[in-house]
């Protein structure tokens, strides 16, 4: 009977904030198609690692299992990237686990990213509308405006790129590319545009667009081609127009 | 004066337009949920929503739109609700498109309209082929605006366990469970609005989110809030088969042109490119002439499954139909459906725009839900709303792909409305219940868990929810025979003895997801419970309900709703007439002139 293919799996653990890491290893059947996910699901069910120790179950966060939820988001062989995209057979093995590093860790692989939720409102990335009765069409929107726009909007607030950005350390508050790339969408919108310098000038100060040190990782991490560099070459000239027309005027 | 609180569970379409309506009229709103709002699964709606604009001049109106969702839905729907819907929608685009969606736009600037299943005009607005994640953006911007000021306040990472209801029968809040600290605690509110989605796990593997379990739903259910058309479930017939989940692979790309065809000699040996026209079965196209590929997704999930399983013509002899869109212009794919072709290539390897897709039909909503009143959203017990995929009003016998994200919309904005009225209208609000009902639902919760965190048993939950999944998979999705659905419920029955021997191999109290899912899974199996009784009983076919022993739709019997109940611990099926009042059912032939 020929050996069953095996899929060796490194995960760090860890209980809690204030527990010490450890790593575990897990040896694994091969199954085609197989992404990360599935294998934290085989090891869900019988957690026992590869020397045949019982463990627990891998806390992990995950939804849609489509790349377009943002939950899923950790290091795979060193690399932050969606665990549901991420396929066993385009990896090394064996293939490492780890949660990301730039937000405070939860249990296992779950991190909380709520600093980047809590950037959004900073930013008051949205259309601020009077109601929601009824007022009528929104305003025209030209197809260009539209294409620009809606790659923007394709967000899905990962934290990939904070985990790649070398500014986004505990010396530094940087808001990081997604937060300045949603400010770029919500400036770009006719209505969006009425209070852009409210934006910019929530973009100026500690951890705003001038900590980005051009490293340009974010956009090579961005799991949805999202154009960030682009969105803080231009957010950045915006912001310093503003405070050079606020010198100016006095 | 007093200062009503409203609950709302559930961050999804419905949740946060129940949400902003809420914080709108200035009552304060506690918003649970088990992921941050944004993560929630109406970011995987891709092909867009539905509203007779007729910005194609095509005489499209809002009685059509109606005409087609109850025709569509097989005359089980309720229609004078369906009927506001349809003429709110218009003005659902308007208010989407104020708060600054990204749709797709005609050369004019005006939002552009792309065709959809069983309907016959251009009345699908679409945001490429990721509209649910546009519009859930657009509606979780605005709730972080009221969360910011003040209106709004956050409880995610939390789960819902139980309603707290009174001795006079009267919802009086919640009780919930932080997924960090795994610590209970009550809520009072006046009113609580339920928009907790879908129910695809109960199948195992389905196009849904893994959140998408109908536990709460089920907890509802068991507390007097009853249950509508539970048997009505639909298979989307393009997914991408895959072990974790079934990849739905939308409506949209044959709203675009996208065709479906097999090979007509089951032994073709040919890559599907150098196979001529000749050779190529366009079965949809050629059973329905007039709706074409285009036909309801109950109608088309029931003819792939004829092509593959009774004409032996699946791709390879593989379950799995052709899904082709190569002949469509590549900067038309990469403008209106780069979203789902992306999910095809990066989860498959193959280049879409290059080859046809292989898709077969996947789980994919739940038509029936929460019973709700025909008016705004309110359930059986007093104080308690539900909207949004988890409740039943709006999609009868089979929804109409577009139509889910107008109805979440809707039905979320009407629940709002309807929750401030009635806590409003409350001479003494939850505050005035004794604390014992609190006490004693936090007290019972507890217990439930403690009991699962000590006791010592042989089974695994995710072994038994896979066996779950596969059962009803199998026999409660697109064919149902009855000895089937008897013994799938005999197995049901098993599970549930099973599940009383469960060991959890995580005993920790900070963050313990086996817990949480232990006790999703206790739900979920009285809910599948739900679905094949009434599958079951319901000994007609109608819509997504397809029974070969009784093929035909029979309305002198089974022209009604089902209305399961939760008495004495077990399940009741009542029923109850659907209001037909506004069009006369007709006979539903999409191979022949509507």
């Amino acid at each position: 009977m020929a050996e069953t293919k095996r899929v060796i799996v490194k995960v760090k653990r860890q209980a809690a904030p204030k527990e010490p890491s450890r790593w575990e290893e897990f040896s694994l059947n091969w199954r085609p198609s197989m992404n990360v996910i599935i294998c934290l699901r085989d090891i869900a069910e019988n957690p026992v690692t590869r020397d045949g120790k019982k463990t627990t179950p891998i806390t992990y966060d995950s939804n849609c299992l489509e790349e377009i939820c943002g939950s899923c988001a950790m290091l795979i062989n060193g690399k932050a990237r969606m665990a549901c995209s991420a396929l066993v057979d385009q990896l090394d093995q064996p293939i490492r686990i780890e949660p990301l590093t730039k937000f405070p860790l939860v249990r296992d692989l779950a991190v909380d990213r709520q600093f980047m939720f809590e950037s959004l409102k900073r930013v008051k990335a949205w259309i601020p509308i009077d109601g929601t009765y009824h007022l009528g069409e929104g305003p025209r929107v030209s197809p260009e405006v539209q294409e620009k726009g809606y790659p923007l909007s394709n967000c899905i607030t990962c934290g990939n790129c904070l985990e790649v950005c070398p500014q986004v350390n505990e010396h530094n508050q940087f808001v990081g590319a997604a937060i300045i790339s949603q400010v770029r969408l919500f400036n770009m919108h006719p209505t969006g545009a009425m209070n852009k310098s409210e934006r910019l000038q929530a973009l100026m100060g500690p951890g705003g667009v001038q900590e980005c040190a051009n490293a340009q990782n974010c956009v090579h991490a961005c799991p949805k081609g999202i154009p960030l560099t682009e969105s803080i070459a231009e957010v950045n000239r915006d912001a310093w127009k503003q405070a050079l027309l606020g010198w100016l005027l006095g | 004066m007093r200062q009503p609180k409203i609950i709302v569970v559930g961050g999804g379409l419905a949740g946060l337009m129940a949400t902003i309506r809420a914080a709108e009229s200035g009552i304060p709103v506690e918003l649970f949920s088990i992921v941050p709002v944004k993560r929630s699964h109406s970011v995987c709606a891709q092909g867009g929503i539905n509203a007779a604009k007729n910005q194609k001049g095509e005489g499209d109106t809002t009685d059509k739109h109606f005409d087609d969702t109850i025709y569509g839905g097989d005359f089980l729907a309720n229609q004078p609700l369906v009927k506001r819907m349809c003429e709110a929608a218009p003005g659902i685009i308007d208010l989407l498109d104020r708060m600054g969606v990204m749709f797709n736009r005609t050369p004019e600037g005006l939002l552009d309209y792309r065709r959809f299943g069983g309907t016959l005009y251009h009345r699908t607005a679409f945001a490429g082929a990721t509209t649910g994640q546009q519009l859930l953006y657009a509606l979780d911007e605005q709730v972080r605006r009221h969360e910011a000021e003040g209106r709004v306040k956050k409880f995610e990472g939390w789960t819902f366990l139980s309603a707290v209801i009174d001795g006079g029968g009267v919802g009086r809040g919640v009780c919930a469970m932080d997924l960090r600290t795994m610590e209970l605690k009550t809520f009072p509110a006046d009113a609580a609005i339920f928009a907790t989605g879908g129910i695809g796990a109960i199948f195992g593997r389905s196009t849904n989110s893994v959140v998408c379990t109908g536990s709460a739903q089920s907890a509802l259910f068991q507390q007097g809030v009853d249950y509508a058309n539970g048997e009505f479930i639909q298979v989307h017939p393009t997914a991408i088969p895959g072990e974790d989940k079934l990849r739905l692979m939308s409506e949209s790309a044959r709203g675009e042109g996208g065709r479906v065809w097999v090979p007509r000699n089951p032994a073709e040996k040919r890559r599907p490119k150098d196979i001529p026209q000749s050779d190529r079965f366009y079965f949809l196209e050629e059973w329905y002439p007039k709706y074409g590929n285009l036909v309801p997704r109950d109608i088309a999930t029931r003819a792939i499954h004829r092509i593959v399983y009774q004409e032996k013509l699946g791709v390879d002899g593989q379950a799995a139909v052709y899904l082709d869109v190569t002949e469509i212009p590549r900067e038309t794919l990469n403008r209106k459906l780069e979203g789902i072709l992306e999910i095809y290539e990066k989860f498959l390897g193959v280049d879409p725009r290059e080859e046809p897709m292989k898709v077969f039909p996947g789980m994919h909503y739940t038509m029936g839900g929460i019973w709700v009143n025909g008016e705004d959203q309110a359930t059986a017990v007093p104080g308690i709303y539900a909207a949004g995929e988890c409740e039943y009003q709006y999609h009868g016998a089979n929804r109409l792909g577009a139509n889910s994200l107008v109805s979440c919309i809707f039905g979320g904005g009407l629940a709002g409305s309807a929750a401030v009225k009635f806590a409003k209208s409350l001479e003494k609000g939850a505050e005035a219940a004794p604390a014992s009902v609190f006490e004693a639902e936090r007290k019972r919760q507890e217990e439930k868990n403690r009991k699962l965190l000590t006791q010592d048993g042989s089974e695994n939950p995710i072994t038994i929810w896979r066996e779950l999944g596969d059962l009803m998979t199998e026999h409660v999705t697109v064919t149902r025979v009855n000895k089937n659905l008897q013994a799938a419920d005999a197995k049901i029955l098993a599970l549930q003895e099973r599940y009383k021997k469960i060991n959890l191999s995580d005993r920790t109290k900070w963050s313990n997801q086996t817990l949480n899912f232990a006790l999703e899974l206790e739900n979920m199996l009285i809910l599948a419970r739900v679905i094949t009784l009434g599958a079951l009983a319901r000994n007609e076919s109608r819509g997504a309900h397809y029974k070969p022993e009784f093929p035909d739709r029979d309305d002198a019997n089974w022209l009604k709703t089902t209305r399961a109940k939760w008495v004495n611990n077990d399940i009741q099926l009542t029923y109850e007439p659907v209001d037909i009042s506004l069009i006369k059912p007709r006979a539903r032939r999409y191979d022949a002139v509507k």
